[in-house]
């Protein structure tokens, strides 16, 4: 389990978003928008020292799991196993061409060490309860983390979840919440405002933190926090912004939102330079 | 008068009595086995399993889909989950986490619809699974079960546990024809030929089965001497016996409590097509939704009797 200092972290963090936009651009299609603003998160858990896993022994039933529930920002996950030792990186080059596992969605029949086939949003969660009610039968102390997006709480099957992760007092779960405020069409308040997460999720019994989820600091110092609490489930608002942070390219293209679409090659030089 | 009656086949329990009966006997053999419940534990049968091992049962309220994912994420672990609902609930409600927690990542569910047909009786369409089948057998890898009886439905519950990948299991609310003897041999994919005959083939399953073997006794009179086959697995079906039913005896009536489209009729009507195309008649709830009623009563008005069954064959056969 790899266990960066902050600042490698961080720098860890660029090395993955400019994967993220080099293998959609290569690609020509995918949500480099929607994987950019998760980045810093993911990176955390892989390399902050907040799951255990081996990426010789994916099947490790005491591994720690990362679900990705809004599959569409796999870019985000494909980078970051890459520097984690799952696969090359140029093996996610072959980013979404026929043939190759590294499809638009995860398929974990295809990846070890993928944990979830997800794309049909709202699964997620579900899914990670399976697994963290299966740890606490067999007695192991893993976590599983789940990654949702803003858009992605419009389904009601998160709400059926976040009711049964509370019965069962999942301490060993956590739900992130990537908040960048887009979906598909708009911004989330304009599609289906749902108002605040925090008080929402904490009316369902679980134990909520809102953070600035582009800031490597606040990230590290929230899912430590998170990992403290094992009598309830745990959630984390992580507060982004999408395609961050390229973001005023976007708005000079007219799209902040940006989503579902590859950066052209002169938009992916421009982001590149602003990730350094 | 019951389905099976007219060639003296006696009443026996329920397929949800004797599946639930099958779980718990199979609790204890098995501890990866779980239950996920949407809370009706105690109309599918779990509740018996729930009892005995409330470590290994999980009630998650009434949501279906927050159900079949969790249930992914066991079977992910190891787990062997029995999903079991009304069959409609389950299969119609939660399809696409069905299709995309349990069927594409070839997960190791048990899915198991019950109150299936109409012969639910008087709660009515809603909660009628009649589309179940159709949804089922559309899903690549999911193995599709309708047995016909309870001792078949206990043989068969074991079959679907012990086999490893997601199943579809169809099982009724009331109590059915004694077709089989305690402890029958049961395979998966495999068909049972009923009755041995030679001039015509009624393949059915689920309570069908029963009717069928009614209709080749008022066949019997007629001259036409009927083959009946207990298809209990629809996918993977069995080819060669439909293939050897259609070339030894010529024509093909299909008899199911499900709608006309996608069910039974449809599976076995492509393999007779690619094999050994005869002539073939359908009985089955057609192409429509049905009503509240006692459950005889709406197996009669909706053509699901010995009757309907013996007057198909009598059409097929007589297209040869």
């Amino acid at each position: 389990m790899p266990e960066l200092s902050l600042d490698e972290l961080k720098d860890k963090a660029k090395v993955i978003r400019r994967l993220i936009i080099r293998i959609t651009t290569e690609a020509g299609s995918g949500h480099p928008t929607s994987s950019l603003s998760a980045a810093d998160v993911v990176t955390a858990l892989y390399f902050g020292g907040f799951m255990a896993y081996d990426p010789q022994k994916p099947h490790d039933p005491d591994r720690d799991r990362f679900i990705l529930s809004k599959g569409h920002a796999c870019p985000v996950l494909y980078s970051a196993m890459a520097e984690a030792g799952y696969f090359s990186t140029d093996d996610i080059m072959t980013l979404r061409k026929l043939g190759s596992p590294w499809e638009g969605h995860p398929n974990m029949r295809r990846l070890p060490g993928i944990e979830a086939s997800t794309g049909s949003l709202g699964q997620g969660l579900s899914l990670g309860i399976g697994h963290a009610l299966a740890g606490k039968m067999d007695g192991r102390d893993y976590h599983t983390y789940v990654m949702l997006g803003d858009g992605e709480m419009d389904e009601g099957q998160v709400w059926e979840a976040l009711a049964s992760a509370h019965k069962y007092a999942l301490g060993n779960l956590t739900a992130i919440i990537d908040q960048n405020g887009y979906q598909q069409t708009g911004a989330t308040k304009d599609v289906l405002d749902l108002t605040e997460f925090q008080p929402k999720i904490e009316a369902f019994g679980w134990h909520v933190q809102t953070i600035a989820g582009n800031d490597m600091d606040a990230v590290v110092t929230a899912l430590k926090a998170a990992r403290g609490i094992s009598d309830q489930p745990t959630c984390i608002v992580s507060q982004t912004q999408k395609g961050y942070p390229v973001v005023p390219l976007l708005e000079a293209e007219g799209d902040p939102n940006y989503h579902g679409k590859p950066f052209s090659k002169k938009l992916a030089e421009a982001a590149l330079a602003i990730i350094g | 008068m019951h389905l099976g009656e007219v060639s003296g086949l006696s009443m026996g329990a329920a397929t949800r009595d004797a599946f639930g009966e099958a779980l718990l006997a199979l609790g204890a053999i098995n501890k990866a086995l779980v239950t996920v419940d949407g809370d009706v534990g105690n109309s599918t049968r779990t509740e018996p399993f729930a009892k005995a091992y409330p470590d290994r049962a999980f009630n998650v309220g009434i949501a279906e889909s927050n159900l079949v994912s969790v249930a992914g994420g066991l079977a992910a672990c190891g787990k062997v989950p029995v999903v079991a609902s009304f069959a409609c609930f389950l299969m119609d409600n939660a399809f696409d986490q069905i299709r995309m927690s349990v069927a594409f990542p070839q997960l190791n569910v048990k899915l198991v619809g019950t109150h299936a047909g109409i012969s639910i009786g008087e709660d009515g369409p809603s909660q009628m699974g009649i589309e179940d089948v159709a949804l089922a057998c559309s899903l690549p890898g999911v193995t599709v079960v309708v047995p016909s009886d309870a001792a078949c439905t206990r043989e068969a519950t074991r079959a679907c546990i012990e086999h490893d990948g997601p199943i579809y299991l169809r099982v009724g609310r009331g109590k059915v024809a004694t077709i089989y003897p305690d402890g029958c041999s049961f395979e998966l994919g495999k068909a049972i030929t009923v009755r041995e005959g030679t001039d015509a083939t009624i393949i059915a399953n689920g309570l069908m089965v029963a009717a069928a073997v009614d209709a080749a006794t008022l066949c019997e009179p007629l001259g036409i001497s009927c083959r009946v086959i207990d298809l209990h697995t629809i996918k993977p079906i069995d080819r060669d016996a439909i293939a050897a039913a259609a070339a030894e005896t010529g024509a093909i009536v299909v008899a199911e409590e499900h709608l006309h489209h996608g069910g039974l009729g449809a599976a076995v009507a492509q393999v007779v097509g690619e094999t050994t195309p005869v002539p073939m008649a359908f009985i089955d709830v057609g192409d429509q939704y049905a009503e509240s009623g006692d459950p005889q009563g709406l197996l009669d008005k909706y053509g699901l009797t010995a009757e309907t069954v013996m007057e198909a064959v009598k059409q097929a056969h007589g297209r040869k």
